[in-house]
């Protein structure tokens, strides 16, 4: 946290103002014309993605049902390995999730005014990650159906959860987090649904946006209640996705194991999902800018701040990265020291290890041009390159860590099975099938927004 | 408001030159509809207490959450492991602390939408003629029938002070 503090304060005091963070003129009619034309009109690739996209979905639900239905046997898992795939991919989405929180609380408090054309985006690609992570813990209990007994409820057995356990407190976290993201999307929500309600071309979708904006009428009083309401959130989801991680890696951390048993988990947890969570934002805006022709409501500027965050948490990956050995050197445990410096690096799994290094910490020096930072697609390869590198960090975090017991006998390599890999892919479709919807129906840029701060800008000119 | 006289307006700087006018003349029951928040109208008025509300449940759920941890751990289902206090003050933060934000949240939410009167999918402004706007580009002012100083040519004050247009607002029978 404190190391990305700084970077923050940069990039407010770096002069982003003026129309360069919002380049269309024209009334705000047109302005709203255009921002809800994905809603109305009809697009003919979104058919087709919607479509391959749904399809990757029911595959996943297919390898699920399989896996109940026969037991988590079908997975790779094996002891020592019992964390494998299952928890990679939790704290891969979970992670993923964490930029979308980020941009709307964090950079809302600091007043960054890029933030507004992407933030709903990143917000909606927040809500469907967190919804991916939660699978995993649940299909790997192999009895999910039992899953509310993470419930503490009077049940009959007596029995209840024990909160000593950093597993209770990973529940407790996500769900708070899914909930308190989903009421602050739908909040900010609201005035656009309004005006999406009263633009519409049908009476059926007139009635469906006005009953899902809940009859805002944009009035003083709401206007009053509304931005507090807003701004409490946007300080109460800070510390919350900065909490988040932290939890997760709690998971890890509060363990004996070699290579978890370290305090620098957390800020090292929460970088990580930052970085990953920015690169997400990128591989979904690049694309839908393009598709949906708004590349001058998201512009360069946009791209360029979105690069330069990369950097700075891509530095604050490696500096973990370097710091973590040298913890287990100078603690002197020998099993630290093998784990760290030698089981990493040289071990069966080192191509995990310098694919990580590269993909983390060697691609996105790229974006030290300007002109990689302001190409959309040079920057969709870096963005592409980092999404591997922090799906490749929690492997090597957890099987490495995992696949070599304190006693050579208990040495075991891990594979994942051919399920495992139809899971995680079933998990992006469902993933990228969840966010087309939003993008369809939703007006995915925040409208009223926009025109506020268009509003302010033309003030301040004046 | 549900009657009076109600006023469209081209800009924000028209509608707030319009409001500070009336209010300036002492006129009080005064509603505006905007597009999105018009700062200088939203700040003159009284402060939200949605903030003060979030800061009390946050409270209370923080410390229901502690004590559902410390009565179930302690009380309900003691478990001795190696002989670690039952009472793991520092093992029960994590969850008090997401148990306050949530319950901030969730009273935030619906206390805001209580104060806005929200859900509430019908209303007689939706019956004026070109007020969808209002959730585009237009800004109404109205005042409220029940304003002291409230006459039936207030309309024409507003049509003075900028108004592309103003008509009466009737409540349902």
């Amino acid at each position: 946290m404190s190391a990305t503090a700084p970077a923050l304060q940069l990039l407010r005091e770096e002069p982003t103002g003026g129309e360069e963070v919002l380049l269309r003129g024209g009334s705000d009619l047109e302005l709203t014309d255009t921002l809800l034309a994905p809603l109305w009109q009809q697009w003919p690739w979104l058919r087709w993605a919607l479509g391959i996209t749904g399809l990757g979905a029911l595959v996943l639900f297919g390898a699920l049902t399989y896996t109940v239905l026969t037991g988590i046997g079908l997975w790779g898992n094996n002891i020592p390995v019992a964390w494998a795939f299952a928890i990679i991919n939790f704290v891969w989405w979970i992670g993923i999730g964490h930029a979308g929180t980020f941009i709307s609380a964090i950079l809302l408090l600091f007043e960054v005014r890029w933030r507004t054309s992407i933030n709903r985006f990143a917000e909606a690609m927040t809500l469907f990650a967190v919804v991916q992570a939660g699978l995993f813990p649940i299909f790997h209990m192999g009895r999910p159906w039992f899953a509310y007994w993470l419930i503490p409820y009077p049940s009959e057995m007596g029995v209840w959860p024990q909160f000593r356990s950093s597993l209770p407190w990973d529940v407790v976290a996500v769900t708070t987090y899914f909930i308190v993201s989903l009421l602050f999307w739908y909040m900010g929500l609201l005035p656009d649904l309004a005006a999406a309600r009263d633009r519409a071309p049908t009476v059926l979708r007139r009635r469906l946006y006005g009953v899902a904006a809940l009859g805002w009428r944009g009035e003083l009083g709401h206007w009053r209640h509304y931005r507090i309401a807003y701004l409490v959130f946007g300080g109460l989801a800070t510390p919350l996705v900065l909490s988040v991680h932290t939890n997760v890696s709690f998971d890890f951390a509060i363990t004996q194991l070699p290579g978890w048993h370290s305090t620098i988990f957390p800020p090292y947890f929460v970088a990580g999902a930052i970085y990953s969570g920015f690169a997400m934002v990128l591989q979904l805006m690049i694309p839908a800018r393009e598709l949906f022709g708004l590349k001058d409501v998201i512009t360069k500027n946009h791209l360029d701040n979105m690069a330069k965050m990369l950097l700075v948490t891509g530095w604050v990956v490696t500096y973990t990265y370097i710091v973590e050995p040298f913890m287990a050197w100078w603690s002197g445990d020998t099993y630290e020291i093998y784990d760290l410096l030698v089981d990493r690096p040289f071990g069966p799994y080192a191509f995990v290890y310098w694919g990580v290094v590269f993909c983390n910490c060697i691609a996105v020096q790229a974006l030290w041009m300007k002109k990689w930072r302001v190409s959309a697609w040079r920057l969709f390869v870096v963005a592409c390159f980092i999404q591997l590198g922090m799906w490749s960090e929690r492997f090597m975090l957890i099987v490495i860590s995992l696949h070599r017991d304190f006693l050579p006998s208990s040495w075991r390599m891990y594979v994942p099975s051919w399920i495992d890999w139809t899971i995680l892919g079933g998990t992006v479709s469902f993933f990228l099938f969840l966010f087309l919807l939003f993008l369809r129906f939703v007006p995915f840029i925040p409208i009223s927004e926009l025109k506020e701060m268009r509003h302010e800008m033309r003030r301040r000119r004046a | 408001m549900h009657s009076g006289v109600v006023a469209e307006f081209e800009t924000p700087e028209a509608l707030e030159r319009a409001y500070d006018a009336l209010r300036a003349k002492g006129y009080s029951r005064l509603d505006t509809w905007t597009p999105y928040a018009v700062k200088g109208i939203v700040r003159k008025g009284p402060e939200s207490d949605v903030a003060w509300v979030m800061l009390v449940a946050a409270l209370l759920g923080g410390a229901i959450g502690y004590f559902v941890q410390w009565w179930v751990n302690v009380s309900a289902f003691p478990i001795d492991v190696g002989g670690r206090p039952l009472h793991s003050a520092p093992a029960f933060i994590p969850i008090a602390f997401e148990s306050a934000v949530l319950a901030s949240a969730v009273t935030g939410f619906v206390v805001m939408l209580g104060h806005c009167g929200l859900p509430r999918l019908h209303h007689p402004v939706f019956e004026i003629e070109g007020f969808e706007r209002a959730s585009i580009d237009r800004f109404w002012l109205g005042v409220d029938e029940r304003d002291p100083l409230f006459e039936g040519d207030v309309g024409e004050e507003l049509a003075t002070l900028g108004a592309l247009r103003w008509t009466r607002l009737e409540a349902p029978p």
